[in-house]
Order: structure tokens, then sequence, then C-alpha cells
């Protein structure tokens, strides 16, 4: 066991160059993992990969963590990773649920958060500001039970097998189309109501 | 926009109603460039196809035959692993494993047994690290078999297929049995592994690393210096370096590229330092790249299990589990003659096993790359968060930029070279 393991060096580094916003760190299981307030989180991250002290080029995995106690915040997790250093560290936000969950998305800094990210909104609803292409990933574009990981979300989702069964086999299969490809097709007019509404709002996609 | 011309009109012999010989063009004759130019065409592939290796989709904007846009779907496999882990004990998700990457399931296994062992801050016995070298390099060597063989089904390569299959069910026979499944295989525990190999089982892989690496060296006479496989794959799919490492590209799509980073190598376990074994690494990042570098991994793997085989031999006896009663089942014949052991085992089984509270991430270098899983406990029975960093899922989100500006015929190929596989991308 490597409880006496200790901390990064980038713990202090990080400490002296953003000192409150760090908010806390701890060695677990061998890992160092560093807690950051999360209006600072992009600031950080980017400062972590560009840094050449730090260099931390490659972001092994981004993901969300919830827990059962509801007091707890949820948390969003990076894996980051220097190629060069051999060296892991693991950032931490945490994100009060009572507020809308939102945070900076990461796609400029790492291209390989582009999907990560949109599991993330998918399975949990945290939303990432300026993310390029946000919509969900493993569950379809029309899915309305809600976000699957979520603690309040039921192991066999919130609507009845019954109605699940129907809703499958009332989905008009132009959905399976996400927007942006029906821009491409030009069937704009087939799409359901709903999600012509969204395509007006300006949620994602351009339609000509 | 365009603006390639038709230069011949295409045609092919036929016979007029007198019987004689003339040319018939090939559909329409050759029309202005702009009359098709100027109008894109949206094809869907899969997510029932032979070419995607499973239930992907691409939706694919084409320029003529030039890929402009590349759109990849995916979640129609999706079982929601990571959900029903929130629900079981640890050692209840070793099932879930094998049926995500389900061509490497005992890699899987693996991993998650380290995990959770990582989670408990547990050790585990030297004949224990041997037996699951062995079951790695098993599952890279048939993970790697069925991409190459498949990859050469797509470019329209046959035998090669067949050949490679063949060993494939060689090392399916050893797997069944020692495990007793073929797929399922559910190897491993928290601490320790389901099963010690049955008696004599080493004669018959050490007879698969003598003949298997013959077989390899055939498939390289056919392919490696191949026109038509060359033709194909090199210089197509072709990603950066930095592309690769910004994408977080891993496994032997990152290696090609020319980074250096194996997880066994730079972030060693299982004792996989003490190997002597080489990664090789590409430098072109295309698809012919790829081919050299799995097909190298799979010599490579051979060498380690020859090694291990070796060391097996001076470790007969030696336990396989760790001696921690919080982890491990006592002995049948103990739980049924001993009311304490009976106790102990029925507390295991009904209640699972406790790591404390905190959280681990765990990576292993898998076939299709790095497969980490990260869990967090707070202290019972089930964990909070199961997460599966997912090797395919990563290096898939990179596809379309290997594919833009490539012909369709291009996305088959650098498709089949990506290496996916479904179970563990939609989970």
């Amino acid at each position: 066991m490597t409880a006496a393991a200790a901390a990064s060096p980038s713990v202090a580094a990080l400490r002296a160059r953003f000192g409150n916003s760090i908010l806390r760190d701890r060695v677990i299981c061998g890992d160092t993992v560093v807690w950051v307030a999360a209006d600072r989180a992009h600031e950080v991250l980017s400062w972590l990969r560009d840094d050449p002290g730090q260099g931390f080029d490659y972001l092994t995995d981004l993901t969300a963590v919830e827990y059962r106690d509801g007091e707890l915040p949820l948390e969003v997790v990076y894996q980051l990773r220097s190629l060069a250093r051999r060296a892991d560290l693991r950032i931490k936000l945490e994100l009060d649920k009572a507020q809308p969950l939102e945070v900076e998305s990461v796609c400029d800094l790492w291209a390989g958060a582009n999907w990560l990210e949109r599991e993330v909104f998918d399975m949990f609803g945290v939303t990432f500001r300026n993310h390029p292409d946000l919509r969900r990933i493993l569950m379809w574009e029309t899915y309305a039970e809600g976000f699957p990981l979520r603690k309040d979300f039921p192991l066999r989702g919130h609507f009845s097998r019954s109605e699940q069964t129907r809703q499958a086999l009332a989905a008009n299969p132009e959905a399976h189309y996400s927007l942006e490809e029906l821009s491409i097709a030009e069937s704009y007019r087939e799409l359901s109501v709903e999600m012509r509404e969204r395509l007006g709002r300006g949620e994602r996609g351009e339609v000509s | 926009m365009s603006t390639r011309t038709v230069e011949f009109e295409l045609s092919t012999p036929g016979v007029d109603a007198a019987g004689r010989d003339i040319r018939v063009p090939l559909g329409a004759r050759a029309r202005e460039a702009d009359d098709f130019a100027s109008e894109h065409t949206l094809i869907n592939i899969g997510p029932q196809h032979p070419a995607t290796h499973g239930v992907l989709r691409l939706v694919i904007e084409l320029d003529g035959e030039t890929v402009t846009r590349c759109i990849p779907h995916i979640g129609y496999l999706h079982s929601g692993f990571e959900k029903l882990a929130e629900y079981r004990h640890y050692n209840q998700i070793i099932p879930l494993t094998d049926r995500t990457d389900y061509l490497s399931p005992m890699a899987n296994n693996v991993c998650l047994a380290m995990a959770s062992e990582k989670l408990m801050g547990i050790e585990i016995t030297e004949r224990c690290q041997v037996l699951r070298v062995i079951a790695c390099e098993m599952s890279r060597i048939i993970s790697h078999i069925v991409w190459l063989g498949t990859t050469g089904i797509d470019i329209g390569a046959f035998t090669p297929f067949l050949w490679l299959f063949y060993q494939r069910e060689r090392i399916y026979n050893l797997q069944e049995a020692w495990t007793g499944a073929r797929l399922t295989t559910s190897l491993t525990r928290v601490g320790g592994m389901m099963a010690d190999i049955p008696e004599g089982w080493e004669a018959g892989l050490r007879d698969f690393c003598q003949t298997f690496p013959k077989v390899l060296q055939e498939v390289d006479t056919m392919f490696t210096k191949n026109a038509i496989w060359c033709g194909r794959n090199q210089g197509v799919g072709v990603i950066s370096r930095e592309a690769a490492v910004n994408g977080s590209l891993s496994g032997p799509l990152l290696r090609s590229t020319g980074v250096d980073y194996d997880v066994r190598k730079d972030r060693p376990y299982l004792g996989y330092d003490t190997y002597d074994f080489d990664v090789p690494v590409g430098e072109h990042g295309d698809n012919y790249d790829r081919y050299l570098v799995r097909l190298e991994e799979m010599f490579q793997s051979t060498r380690i299990l020859e090694q291990a085989l070796d060391r097996l031999a001076g470790l007969r006896g030696a336990p396989v589990n760790v001696d921690d009663a919080r982890v491990i089942l006592p002995p049948k014949s103990r739980a049924m003659s001993d009311m304490e052991s009976m106790i102990h085992h029925f507390k295991q089984v009904m209640e699972g096993i406790r790591p404390p509270v905190g959280e681990a991430y765990l990576g292993i270098e898998n076939p299709k790359g790095e497969l980490g899983y990260y869990f967090v406990s707070d202290g019972t029975a089930k964990p909070v968060r199961w997460r599966i960093r997912p090797p395919s899922f990563l290096n898939l989100s990179a596809l379309p930029q290997m594919c833009e500006g490539a012909l369709l015929s291009d996305v088959i190929a650098t498709n089949a070279s990506v290496d996916i596989v479904m179970g563990e991308i939609d989970r």
C-alpha cells in the first residue's frame, strides 16, 4: 500500500500560481487528486497543459461522479497525463447540484475531450460551455427520460417498459439523423415539430 | 465544389441485335462536370453492415467519391454497464467486463481485479501475477487476430483470415480449458483468480507459442509487401503525432504515429518491467503502420508468453490467491466442515467485499489501447461509480479526422485499421 506516497510536485506549483482557487489536495491510493474551483478550472487546466514544467499534454479521461449522499456536490473529473514526464494528475471540480450544472469545455485544449464531454452531458446532464457539438452520444437525440447515471434515475428508467416500447415503435425514422445531417440532406421539413423548435432556438447545428 | 471532368467515356464489350461486336456505354454519356458535382450525396453505412465491425453507423457526406464529412453514430449497443455496476458487488462486476471488449475478455477481467485491488491496497501473489500476464497476452493475440483477419477481408484477402482464425481457435480451446467458457471467461477475482490452470495446460500453450509465429510469418509474407495491401493502406487514414496525443488516442493507434507510450513499459503492472519484450513504434501514423505495429505486437506477445511459462514452471504449487480473509473465500472443504469458515463464506457471498472509502484509477495496456477502470467507493460493498475509460471510444472519435478528404473506399480500410469493438464503445 502506498498510503504514505508523496503528493505530485504539481500541487505546490498549482498553489503558488492559483492560490485560493486550489481548494484542497489529497493522495488517494497513490494518486494525487486536486480539487479546483469550477470557475477557474479552464484556466488551471490550460496552464497545466502549456506550462513547460507541467506539460500535461494528454487527457486520459474525463468523467463525472455523483455520490449517493445527495448533499455532496457532483464532481467532474479530469485524468491528466504528461507523456514526456510519465506523470499523472487527477483534477476535480465540484458542482453544486442546486445550481445549473455548467462548466467550461476543454475541447479547445484537448480534442479528445469532445466525445468525453458529450458522454458526461448525455449521462449526467452537465452542460459544457463552448463545446462545438454538445448533443447526446450514447442515448438517442430524442431520449426523454433524463440522465441515466444520475442517482435519482432508477435502474430501469423513468418510463414503464410498455411506454418505452410504445415510444420506440412510434419514433420518427428521421430522428435517427442528427440535425446537422438533415441540414445536408435538406429534409428539414421532415423533422418533428419539437426538433424544429429546438433548431429555431439555435440549440445546435446550422440549417440552410 | 469539385471541378473534376470525365475524360473517358466508359464502355463495355457487347453484341448488337445482328450479333456483331459493339461497345456499349456504361450508364449515361459523360455529362458536364458541374451537373453532378454540384450536389453532395449523403450516404448511410450501418448500423448493420459487415464492414463497420459491429453496430456502428457512419453518415458520410460525399462530393463525388471524396468524403467531405464523416459523422459516426454510436450507442446502438448501449447496455448501461456503468449504471449496473452501481447495484453490484465488486466481484459481480467481473462478468460485465467480459461483455465490454468481448474480443479480449480475460484482459478486462484482469483490469477489473487490479483496480479493485488498488482500491483496497492488496498485493497479489507472484503466481497470480504470472497467470494474469498470460491471460493478458493471450487476449492480445486473439484480439489482434480478429483485427487482422477481418481487415484482410475488408480489403479483399480471405485466406489469411482462415489461417488466423484457426490459430484463434487454439487459444479459445485453451481459454475454455482454463475458465470453462470461450467468451465470457470471468477469469479473475479480487485478490486472485477464479481458477488455477488445469494440469498439463502449459503444454498446450507452449505448443501454440512454438507454432504460431510460423503462421504469422506466412501472413507477413502475404501482406507486408503485397501491392494491393500497400496500395490500400500506405498513406491512408493518416493522423499526425500531435493530433493523436491531443485526441487522447492510445494503443497501437498512438504508437503508429511515433509516440513511444506503452502502459506495460511506462507504468509497469504485473511485473511487466521484468519481462524482455520490445514495443514496436511506427512513424507515419497511417493504416499500414498500424498493421505493422499490431503484427509485431503479436510476435512480442508470444515472447512474453514463453517467458511467463518458464516462470510458471518455477512457481509450481505456489499459492494463487492472496491470504486475505477480506476478499478470498475459504476453501470449499473447510466451508463445509468448519463453522467459522462457513459463516465467512456466507457473509462474503451475501454481503460482498467492502473496500475503504476512496477512489482508484487503473489503466492497463489492452489490445485496443489503454483500458482504464476508475472506481469510487463510499465504503459500502457496491461502488458509487465505476467508470470505464474505453480505448475504442476515444480511438473512434478520431475517425472523422482520418477519413475526411479521402475516398469512400478508404473509409472502410481506415475504420478497419482503427480496430474498434462496439461492446466497449457503447458499454
